[in-house]
């Protein structure tokens, strides 16, 4: 249970970090380091060198960007939890922070690593995809910013270039909100969790651990749209996903549990 | 190798580690602090739970080189000469144990749960220690020393 040898190198800033990440293509971005190191000891991953940039507190922010909220990378899951403007303008995100394993983890990891990790189960990659967040991303080129529908390629994949750094998180304000999670233990990953919003008028709702990434119910969406009842477009939920049967539960049980999740928060919104 | 430094208990440590040297290895094994247990070795069970800049992390998931310049403080910095800690009063008290081994990792999460919600409720205690297990689920009378704790101001 002990990770394989690497070397390690910590950034003084998010350039740095860049150039670090260059010169080695086994590199990998070290954050709060509660996704990353797990799998480490269990030597999933043997990344040959680690840019540390836990310390890059100017990524560490939540800010008022106007008609958004703008979330530095390296906000960490129990800030999101206690901030004053999320809690006022978008406070899904701290509910759903608030569901994220425990406090002790809560206290070390961050969104952006939790993000970029592209973990299916992730409850806030679930956030950014039902709020049509924009994600920006700084390389050996300057900065992009990623629309978050574009963002899950699949199965732990971004549209992350290898030397990238994700660095802010903008969101929407949204008037409504909700995440609903299920899960089987204390601390556990969602069995199947549903974010649901209402932004821009219109209601917005995203499915975790229905297929290899982070998912819209989209079915469900034009159902609302069309004046369905939250019965009725719940029945939509299972519309275009792929829910995978593991020890957490059958494919078809979080399909149920799913419809039931999305009804409960469209009555809720 | 490289080179960290960082304050232990209230003392000043400086040591060469590999980087994938884990913080809670640093702990029991450079400084032979062995009062952090490791328990399930994967960021579940919370007994090497330790403070780290006054925040409660599992010290099997941090690099010790990722502690470099912080504050650690482990079960056996808080006793304050011949007194028990407030928390270590409160578990003593309400015998909030019973084999022990997840005992450390249980009193430095209430530590900083109780710096976070000084008056918990036994639901927020209850969902404030969820990042711990006791395999002999003495778990009630770990509430009720946390509750005794609270009452007595720590």
């Amino acid at each position: 249970m002990i990770p394989a040898g690497f070397e390690y190198a910590r950034a003084g800033s998010v350039d740095e970090a860049v150039g670090l990440l260059g010169g080695d293509e086994d590199a990998k971005l070290l954050a709060g380091g509660h996704s990353l190191i797990p799998l480490m000891r269990l030597r999933f991953t043997r990344p040959s060198l680690l840019v540390d940039i836990g310390r890059l507190d100017d990524l560490r922010y939540v800010r008022d960007d106007g008609d958004r909220i703008a979330i530095g990378a390296l906000t960490r899951h129990a800030e999101l939890v206690r901030d004053p403007l999320l809690a006022q303008h978008c406070a899904l995100i701290g509910e759903a922070a608030a569901g994220i394993g425990d406090p002790q983890v809560r206290h070390r990891g961050t969104i952006g690593g939790s993000i970029a990790h592209g973990d299916p189960a992730s409850d806030l990659g679930t956030i950014v995809v039902t709020l049509d967040a924009e994600l920006v991303a700084r390389g050996p080129s300057g900065e992009r910013t990623i629309p978050a529908a574009d963002f899950f390629a699949g199965m732990f994949e971004t549209a992350l270039a290898r030397q990238e750094v994700l660095t802010e998180i903008r969101v929407p304000k949204v008037p409504a909100g909700v995440y609903l999670k299920v899960e089987r233990r204390a601390q556990d990953w969602a069995t199947v969790a549903v974010a649901a919003a209402r932004v821009d008028g219109r209601v917005q709702v995203g499915l975790t651990s229905m297929g290899p990434t982070p998912l819209r119910a989209r079915s469900v969406e034009e159902a609302v749209a069309g004046g369905a009842s939250p019965a009725d477009a719940a029945a939509r939920t299972a519309d275009g996903t792929s829910p995978p049967s593991d020890v957490s539960g059958s494919g078809e049980y979080r399909a149920h549990l799913a419809q039931v999740l999305v009804r409960r928060a469209l009555e809720q919104l | 190798m490289t080179r960290i430094a960082l304050t232990v208990n209230g003392s000043r440590r400086e040591a060469d580690v590999e980087p994938r040297q884990l913080l809670v290895y640093f702990l029991r094994e450079q400084l032979g602090l062995k009062g952090t247990n490791v328990g399930c070795d994967t960021t579940s069970c919370g007994a090497c739970t330790v403070l780290l800049d006054g925040e409660s992390v599992k010290s099997c998931t941090v690099f010790a080189v990722q502690a470099d310049g912080c504050e650690v403080t482990t079960v056996e910095g808080i006793a304050d000469d011949s007194e028990l800690h407030t928390v270590q009063q409160a578990f003593h008290e309400q015998h909030a144990l019973q084999c022990g081994y997840c005992t450390p990792g249980f009193v430095m999460a209430t530590i900083s749960l109780l710096k976070e919600h000084p008056n918990p409720s036994e639901e927020e205690i209850r969902q404030g220690l969820e990042g711990n297990l006791c395999r002999c689920t003495g778990y009630h009378n770990i509430v009720r020393a946390v509750q005794a704790a609270a009452r007595a101001g720590a």
